[in-house]
């Protein structure tokens, strides 16, 4: 038998045993109205849940990012004063923090179709619900049990079927959500441990930018005392300390070139 | 004819439609019985593609039951096959 015809059979075959249960059916109905409701706040729940979620994992991209700029400025001020292996390492850590960033962001991408999927369940859930209380006052007001029994079948077989199916999507969303909440969780306490800060040398701190801090000092200490012996006379010439090379030439190759710009006033 | 996406909602499939759904459909329930995740997948997207293609959207306050119930887009053989009680997770 073809496989939708059977999946279809197996959830009725849950409406129908539901229904057997039940002494008088329209006692059914209210019963079946009950559960609805419980659903319902359920789905939402499971929306929200999903939501912080996704919310947690942005917030995570955002802080990843952030420290991808940091490196990234690092690297550009390692250049500028001529440190390549120390911008080189800046760069290492950042492309370390761009695989963890296109994880975050299939996951995120992942939570935000499960959200939005949940969202529209809910929605079809609560109209067919409304729509489900209507047949149910009817029912019991104008039809005796004998003749209500056809007419409840088919209002709650349709109910029952999309019950099945949206709580199948509630538990399918807190499956995946568990499982990407677990890797947030790791992402987290990397992020508050600092590993992250030093993505490629575990326990050295952020080794970066003490030594750009040490380099840059020291730079501000020459640049200042060039300026000094330049006399007030007029802006500071450049430091002959990289060597004879002309204007454009360093403008060429300015990552090559210290950067004197800073020290003058 | 009603058909039923899981976890997506229902469509209207006109009748003439049906000939071809059973076809893709046989496809992925060798697929299912084989456990060939691949020919799974790629007959799963064909015939959901299909039944949006040739379906019009079943309005949300309608209680009508489905004729036919298809798997969610992204399940696997393994939840197909809970699905239908073969390991016997799920009670009839």
């Amino acid at each position: 038998m073809s496989l939708m015809k059977r999946i279809s059979m197996i959830f009725r075959a849950k409406a129908d045993k539901a229904l057997d249960r039940a002494e008088d059916p329209r006692e059914t109905l209210d019963y079946s109205y009950k559960r609805q409701l419980e659903l319902l706040t359920k789905v939402r729940r499971g929306v929200a849940d999903v939501a912080t979620s996704r919310k947690r994992v942005e917030l995570q991209v955002a802080q990843l990012n952030q420290q991808a700029d940091k490196l990234t400025q690092q690297a550009q001020k390692a250049l500028s004063v001529g440190r390549e292996d120390l911008a080189r390492e800046a760069l290492t850590r950042k492309s370390a923090l761009s695989g963890q960033l296109g994880d975050l962001e299939q996951q995120r991408a992942q939570l935000q179709g499960e959200e939005e999927k949940l969202t529209l369940a809910s929605q079809r859930l609560q109209a067919k619900v409304e729509s489900f209380r209507t047949q149910k006052e009817t029912i019991k007001a104008q039809y005796t049990a004998a003749e209500a029994q056809t007419r409840i079948n088919e209002a709650f077989s349709g109910i029952s079927e999309e019950m099945g199916d949206v709580g199948m999507a509630v538990q399918r969303a807190e499956d995946k959500t568990a499982q990407m909440q677990a890797r947030a969780g790791a992402i987290d306490e990397l992020i508050a441990s600092g590993a992250l800060d030093d993505a490629s040398s575990l326990n050295r701190g952020d080794d970066i930018s003490r030594e750009l801090d040490a380099l840059s000092s020291v730079s501000d200490v020459e640049s200042e005392l060039a300026a000094l012996k330049a006399g007030t006379a007029g802006a500071a010439p450049a430091l002959g300390a990289s060597g004879a090379g002309s204007p454009t030439q360093v403008e060429a190759t300015p990552a090559a070139e210290p950067r004197q710009e800073e020290g003058r006033p | 004819m009603i058909v039923r996406i899981l976890t997506e909602g229902q469509w209207d499939v006109p009748d003439e439609h049906v000939d071809a759904l059973n076809e893709i459909d046989s496809s992925v329930e060798r697929a299912v019985d084989t456990a060939d995740e691949g020919a799974f997948r790629d007959g799963l997207t064909r015939l959901l593609d299909a039944v949006r293609r040739a379906g019009e959207r079943v309005p949300d306050d309608s209680l009508r039951d489905s004729d036919l119930i298809l798997p969610p887009a992204d399940a696997t053989v393994e939840e197909v096959r809970e699905l239908l009680g073969e390991d016997g997770l799920i009670p009839g």
